[in-house]
């Protein structure tokens, strides 16, 4: 069997959000998409309409992507109330349009949340899941001081558990997808993976109090622990990880309410 | 015409880079906050870039089209990150990273430039294990390491099929710790659309913010373009939508010279295009050939027929009756070119006829299907999602795809352009490749310009300038740039022609490939030379961008790249036709051996291009940086 | 929440255990009864204890409800659920049954408001006929008299649409308990990859369990297996 003879054929109707823009007001809008080559992307499909509507002269639907292999993290959407879409563990940018019937109404909204403020259409504003990352996502090491690689041996299990989390897309679909448009799942995957190696251990209880204080700062919701978040998560990121965070965020709160600070902690050299 | 001064250092190749660390000038620490330096672009190179130069106490600004730094298309690279740290004991040094990477290059790269990338290979893994980046480990918990790309020894690093996406990820967080102490002002949805040039040096950059439409002028002492590659020139390729020429296009308008953009890489196993609303090519990873094998049917008949109703006698393994002794592991630009010259004899598979079969019946027969699927599941997962075949019932179809681009803007041993102040890292920059890539080289030289060469050769630019003597934003050479941006803008909504950018796009970019791929003729290059200026001008006459410039307006970016590709398109070609020679990714048919393969000119082509704008309408201008080869002797690269 | 939880768990637990005495005979139930009044001041330190519990729980499930629904602002058009258990998306509903549920409890067996005639301290006095003992000690003697909890009880449930109020109330609860207790080790981080799912099914256990066996008094009685005891004589027992 050949894949094109496989191809089919399908028209369905499109009930997109449009909304001009942050302050203007927003409605749901139909389009026929017709002709469409199962074989399609889905993204692919918006392409074709929105050529469609430039030469009927009408404005395109902004939609976020980018690399449309399932890696940058930039495309979004909420496809018939399912972040990325019917699939499980893929992006909206490896959605099919065979995954869809014929003559299938498809509504297609922004992620939802307070902490992403909608931009345009489709297109929301996710930098909040930047500002989590500059709050203390990292592990302080200058370019240069490095030790060598091979220096600080790491368990193959930590290092394949902190790659498990590490694979987080920051796609944002754990808080389009969360009844209670929480980030923990997001959090919890870089205070993982940070926290599974050597290396992260002298600012680990820096790391998860800063983060959680900014993402609970920046209006997220709270976990409730129903795991939409990981069920809808383009990479199947574990909420176990929630619960791995949640451990090291008792601890660290309980140390640093007991932790001596050196006196001379908050000086500089001089 | 300009000055092409490679600036290599002299003495041996061993010592070059140490001598010149020592040599060049340093800027005074308690300066050092006084200068302020632009970074397009926040891939591996830019990110890296930008948070070591806020480390060591530069003011630093950086600017990103992305709506945030961590969706660089480095993100996507899939194999691993080389390194001669020699960790497995089988034999690897600096040295011989160095000589594969020169042959691999197919001799058409500095010799310096790509020691100095071998030797700092070792510096970056230390780091990017220090930042937690989840490599690969032995059950000893030291670090792994696979052969990739035909190497003969073990050196690349990778973290499962995402070694771009943790790579970037760590230089991301570095970048995201400077941003959050303050040192780095970070612009996202920011693309640069003019480079500012005050007395001769880059002292700026023009940006439009994409979700406001507002246009705004930032005022530097040095800019860097980390900006990365124009694969998608070809509109189909396996690069991000996004990714562009523009940034150093208009670099290259302001008197940057662009060099060798004809080297482009075609990565040979890539799912095949199924129609015309196609928008983006997968790669399928090289790791397949291991154990795949590459037929096509031996009539062309057959094309259209059942793989598994093709008998044994009638199928041709081409790769392995050719080359018999690489057989299916020959390199990218070899199985590519064999890919295309089966399919143009009419035996191409599927129904476009552009595709090959990568079979593992034979696999799955000698080790299982269980074994096959835990090598290869994830990528049989990849392609079952985007074809809704399953490579374990029958063959993989492949093609190849472009997918690196070797050329960029032409840069010294400083990764400096002929316009001072102005550097360019990463594949932004022509340095490193050559005329081809080696598997998993493209993140180290990202790392190595960003990490451990622009915070050191930036500083002997910077030392030259008084501190404060960066010019304001407010003058006239920045309110030229800007009035320059506002009307290619209202020019662009102003058309309000009958087709939308992506039509334009798509014609592009079969010409570049029919014209201007895999293999490439004089008479055909001097065809896409006619078209793609017909092309333009119907651009520019009919293009439909609908919106207005003040919200985003994704219809208006892609215009202004898209715009930028059919200019720069034109020279790739005239670049491919100027090189009278094949050579790596530049095959040219009129210039091969009897077997196909590529004839190298050495002596009148063993050097750089490196093309100068001369001004709207007019011929550029064709510079050369003649190829001192002083260490390694030129050889035909034979892989039979 | 999972602190207040925890503390719940185990006082729901406690109260069950207490309340099966009631299929065993009447001076059990009563004997405990007696017991945990005779407590005097701990009693009330854990009657308290107990009302803190439940406040601060539903101070805490009404804080995180504003704070959630204020996280999206504008709601999806279409909702869907991937996957959350049904018990896990009704948790508001379910704990506000159950609440409705506490009080009517209090008034009903604690405070006597409803059923005033069968109200343990409108009934005749129950003559211990044994010693009733915790832990080895007899805490409550033979002969004592003490209020008829375990009468009031049953009377109470031979009442259908109270005894079907407490069957859909305790159904509830357990419903509520299958996410809240599952949830509490999610939350103080207790739960981990190798024996998520072993909990889960010590989870789904004890609330079935929960269930059947708060269930089998009021069952009991309404099958009539569960009687008022007759007054015995104290002289009929030799």
């Amino acid at each position: 069997m050949v894949a094109e003879t496989t191809a089919k054929t399908l028209n369905v109707t499109l009930r997109v959000w449009r909304q001009a823009g942050p302050d203007a007001p927003g409605t749901f809008v139909d389009y026929a998409a017709r002709n469409l080559s199962s074989n399609m992307s889905f993204l692919e499909m918006l392409d074709v309409v929105n050529d469609e509507l430039t030469m009927k002269g009408e404005e395109p639907i902004a939609f976020a992507h980018d690399c449309r292999e399932g890696i940058c993290g930039t495309c979004s959407c909420t496809i018939n109330g399912k972040p990325h879409g019917p699939g499980h563990g893929i992006a909206t940018c490896q959605t099919y349009m065979r995954s869809f019937q014929d003559g299938d109404t498809i509504v297609v909204e922004p992620f939802r949340a307070r902490a992403f403020p909608l931009v345009k259409d489709l297109v929301v504003d996710r930098s909040a899941f930047d500002r989590i990352i500059q709050a203390g996502g990292f592990i302080t090491a200058r370019t240069g001081s490095a030790p060598d690689a091979n220096a600080i041996p790491v368990p193959k299990t930590d290092a394949d558990l902190a790659m498990d989390a590490a694979a987080c897309i920051g796609c944002g679909a754990c808080v389009a997808a969360c009844k209670n448009a929480s980030a923990m799942l997001f959090v919890s995957a870089k205070v993982s993976q940070l926290g599974l190696l050597p290396q992260g251990q002298p600012e680990r209880d820096h790391r998860v109090l800063a983060m959680v204080g900014t993402m609970d700062a920046l209006g997220f919701g709270n976990c409730t622990n129903q795991y939409e978040c990981s069920a809808a998560c383009p990479k199947t990121i574990s909420h176990d990880f929630i619960a791995r965070m949640n451990r090291d965020y008792l601890k660290a709160s309980v140390r640093a309410a007991f932790k001596p600070v050196a006196a001379g902690a908050s000086g500089g050299a001089g | 015409m300009a000055q092409l001064d490679s600036k290599v250092p002299s003495g041996p190749l061993a010592d070059k880079w140490r001598k010149h660390k020592t040599e060049i000038k340093l800027v005074n620490p308690a300066n050092k906050r006084k200068y302020e330096v632009i970074v397009v672009g926040a891939g591996l190179a830019g990110s890296s870039a930008a948070a070591t130069l806020a480390e060591l106490g530069y003011k630093v600004k950086n600017f990103v089209f992305h709506d945030s730094p961590r969706r660089a298309h480095s993100i996507a690279a899939q194999g691993g990150i080389n390194a001669a740290k020699n960790y497995q004991n089988d034999g690897d040094s600096v040295y011989r990273l160095f000589y594969d990477t020169i042959k691999g290059g197919d001799y058409r790269s500095r010799e310096a430039n790509v020691h100095r990338l071998a030797e700092v290979s070792v510096n970056i893994i230390d780091q990017c294990v220090a930042q937690g980046v989840p490599f690969a480990r032995e059950y000893g918990g030291l670090l792994a390491n696979r052969s990739f790309g035909g190497a003969q020894v073990s050196r690349t690093f990778y973290a499962r099929g995402q070694t771009g996406q943790q790579l970037l990820l760590g230089a991301y967080s570095a970048l995201s710790r400077m941003i959050g102490a303050g040192a780095i002002e970070l612009h996202t949805h920011s693309e640069m659309l003019d480079l500012v040039i005050v007395d001769g040096q880059a002292k700026g950059i023009i940006v439009r913010d994409l979700i406001t439409g507002e246009i705004s002028r930032h005022a530097a002492d040095a800019v860097v373009l980390a900006t990365g590659g124009y694969g998608n020139v070809f509109n189909l390729s396996t690069y991000a939508r996004g990714s562009n020429v523009t940034a150093i296009w208009r670099a290259y308008k302001r008197g940057a010279c662009m060099a060798n953009p004809c080297y482009t890489q075609i990565h040979p196993t890539c799912i095949p295009v199924t129609g015309d609303y196609q928008s983006k090519l997968t790669l399928m990873s090289e790791s397949l050939r291991n154990d795949g094998r590459i037929w096509v049917p031996k009539r062309k008949e057959d094309r259209l027929k059942p793989p598994a109703s093709i008998p044994e006698a009638d199928r041709d393994y081409y790769l392995e009756r050719i080359y018999p002794s690489f057989g299916n592991l020959c390199p990218r630009d070899v199985a590519s070119r064999a890919a295309k010259r089966v399919c143009d004899e009419g035996r191409g598979v599927g129904e476009t006829g552009l595709g090959v079969y990568l079979d593992f019946a034979e696999a799955i027969g000698r080790l299982g299907e269980a074994a096959v699927r835990e090598r290869y599941g994830n990528l049989f997962d990849i392609y079952h999602e985007i074809t809704a075949e399953s490579a374990y019932q029958q063959p993989m179809r492949i093609y190849p795809a472009v997918h690196y681009t070797m050329g960029g803007l032409w840069v010294d041993y400083n990764l400096m352009s002929n316009v001072p102040g102005l550097f360019v890292l990463g594949e932004a920059n022509f340095s490193d490749h050559g005329a081809n890539r080696l598997g998993a080289s493209a993140l180290m030289q990202g790392l190595a310009d960003g990490y451990f060469v622009i915070p050191y050769t930036i500083g002997d630019y910077l030392a030259g300038q008084k501190p404060g003597s960066r010019p304001s934003a407010d003058g006239p050479e920045f309110k030229a740039a800007e009035e320059n941006v506002r009307s290619a803008t209202s020019r662009l909504l102003g058309i309000k022609g009958k087709e939308p950018v992506s039509h334009f796009h798509k014609r592009l970019g079969k010409i570049m490939w029919e014209h201007c791929g895999m293999a490439r003729t004089r008479a055909g290059l001097e065809e896409a030379l006619k078209m793609i200026p017909a092309l333009r001008e119907e651009f520019w006459a009919n293009v439909n961008v609908p919106g207005s410039a003040a919200t985003l307006n994704q219809a208006l970016e892609q215009a202004g790249r898209v715009g930028d590709f059919l200019e720069f398109g034109e020279l790739l070609c005239l670049d491919a036709l100027k090189r009278e020679e094949s050579c790596g990714g530049h095959f040219r048919e009129e210039y091969q051996y009897p077997d196909g393969e590529c004839k190298r000119d050495d002596t009148n082509f063993g050097h750089v291009a490196a093309w100068e704008y001369q001004g709207p309408g007019r011929a550029p201008l064709r510079n050369i940086e003649p190829l001192n080869y002083e260490f390694v002797k030129m050889s035909v690269r034979n892989y039979k | 929440m999972a602190i207040t939880g925890v503390i719940l768990i185990g006082f729901v637990i406690g109260h069950l255990v207490g309340n099966l005495q009631v299929f065993q005979d009447p001076d059990h139930l009563n004997g405990y009864a007696a017991f945990l009044h005779h407590l005097g001041p701990l009693l009330w330190v854990a009657r308290i204890g107990l009302l803190l519990a439940v406040v601060i729980h539903i101070w805490a499930a009404t804080v995180l409800t504003l704070e959630n629904h204020a996280a999206r602002e504008v709601k999806y058009g279409v909702k869907h659920t991937i996957q959350a258990t049904l018990s896990s998306r009704l948790m508001r509903w379910t704990g506000v049954v159950v609440l409705a549920f506490l009080l009517y409890h209090l008034a009903h067996f604690t405070l006597g408001f409803v059923q005033v005639a069968t109200f343990k301290e409108n009934l005749q006095l129950y003559t211990m006929s044994g010693d009733y003992r915790v832990a080895g000690f007899p805490v409550v003697k033979a002969g004592a008299e003490v209020l008829d909890v375990r009468t009031m009880v049953i009377l109470g449930f031979q009442q259908p649409v109270v005894a079907l109020f407490y069957l859909v109330a305790v159904g509830l609860l357990s419903l509520h308990l299958l996410h809240g207790f599952d949830s509490l080790f999610q939350t103080l981080g207790w739960r981990s990859e190798k024996w998520a799912r072993a909990l889960r099914a010590i989870v789904i256990v004890f609330c079935a369990a929960y269930f059947f066996l708060n269930a089998t008094i009021p069952a009991s009685v309404l099958l009539g297996r569960l009687k008022v005891a007759e007054p015995v004589h104290p002289a009929a027992q030799r």
